[in-house]
């Protein structure tokens, strides 16, 4: 599902609500499997090289073999280096392949493709397109086009409180 | 899980594993150090006056740690990624609450022998000393990490968490140094007492405090 809003319409805030990090004001959340984010925050050491940084996550979530979803997603030559030098777009990668390792069968990513460029923005749509046609769920907020099949659009703006949009 | 966010965090603030972590135990011993240059070398003065200026030093050195100690994994989202796989804040904390003490704690205890050479203490009250550390650097982490979480979403946290550091910190800092003074050891337990009920509360509160920091 693609959640689509100009910025400050409420996507992160409906991301985070749903990922049980915020609680929502009215109604409730119900899912079932795990629940994997991504966002602008990807919890890597900034101190740390990439590799050391991303097995922190991999010890977390008893991955064994973390390797395959680098080599997909171009990161192996980034692994000495340390997490801060790394750009947006590196880290955004790096940030996916973490929550690719997991292994959860519902993706929620936050802007996925801001500060991708060409080639890694058709990395990762092929790789939401494969968690998705194994059976996976993902729920992008992106203001971007995504080149997937079968993308049901979620426009935010109408549930926005009037009382909001109007100012 | 738990092993390895614990490897993680004492990877991130051990002493000499993770730049800058030595900071604490520098400060400690540079008091111990100056202290009988501003007032005088008089060994019965420093001995008599030396193991209040190592609490206070002890009591300082926690407050270094503190700016890095949440704020940083606040922000790169650490907390949020370990809450989505199914970990408490609490748990969180209770490991950096541990994590925190090893890397200030017993550094600060090994520390304390050169200071108390330093400051002529002898035998008997370099025992006390070491038994009140012992007892009241938990207390003192545990005020820290609470005092660090709670401060974590101001902007000006760091000034903030010192201020607050002081007044937690008295009971300790009271008994602590009142034993060294009355060469007592009852007074040990109090320090015991307030540094129990401190690690007791602290996983809950700086818990609270983290959950919090996101709804702002």
């Amino acid at each position: 599902m693609h959640v689509t809003g100009a910025n400050g319409t409420g996507k992160t805030t409906l991301i985070r609500a749903l990922a049980g990090l915020i609680t929502p004001y009215g109604g409730s959340v119900v899912s079932e499997g795990a629940v994997g984010l991504l966002d602008e925050r990807t919890g890597l050491d900034p101190d740390q090289p990439l590799g050391t940084a991303l097995h922190f996550w991999e010890s977390v979530d008893r991955c064994t073999d973390p390797f395959a979803t680098f080599a997909l997603l171009g990161l192996e030559p980034l692994l000495d280096v340390p997490v801060r030098y790394l750009s947006t777009g590196q880290r955004k990668r790096a940030g996916l392949a973490a929550l690719v390792n997991r292994k959860v069968p519902i993706w929620l990513l936050d802007e996925p493709l801001s500060g991708l460029d060409a080639r890694a923005i058709d990395q990762v749509t092929a790789l939401i397109s494969q968690h998705v046609n194994e059976g996976g769920i993902a729920l992008i907020a992106s203001h971007q086009p995504l080149a997937i099949g079968e993308l049901t659009t979620l426009a935010i703006e109408p549930y926005v409180p009037a009382a909001e949009t109007a100012s | 899980m738990i092993g390895a966010l614990l490897k993680r965090d004492l990877g991130k603030f051990f002493p000499f594993a993770g730049g800058g972590a030595a900071l604490p135990v520098v400060f400690f011993v540079a008091v111990a150090m100056l202290y009988p240059f501003a007032v005088g070398p008089d060994p019965q003065m420093l001995a008599r006056t030396g193991g209040g200026i190592v609490w206070i030093a002890a009591l300082l050195a926690a407050i270094l740690p503190l700016e890095k100690l949440v704020a940083q994994d606040i922000e790169l989202g650490v907390f949020d990624q370990l809450r989505l796989r199914g970990m408490t804040e609490e748990t969180m904390m209770v490991v950096r609450l541990f994590a925190h003490w090893l890397s200030f704690g017993p550094p600060l205890i090994l520390a304390a022998f050169p200071a108390a050479a330093l400051l002529a203490l002898d035998g008997p009250a370099l025992h006390l000393l070491l038994l009140g550390l012992i007892a009241g650097t938990p207390g003192l982490a545990a005020i820290g990490l609470m005092i660090a979480s709670l401060t974590a979403s101001l902007r000006a946290g760091a000034a903030l968490s010192g201020l607050l550091l002081i007044p937690l910190a008295l009971p300790i800092l009271i008994f602590g140094a009142g034993a060294l003074a009355r060469q007592d050891q009852a007074s040990l337990g109090f320090v015991v007492a307030t540094s129990l009920l401190l690690v007791a509360i602290a996983p809950f509160a700086a818990g609270a405090a983290i959950r919090a920091a996101r709804d702002v």
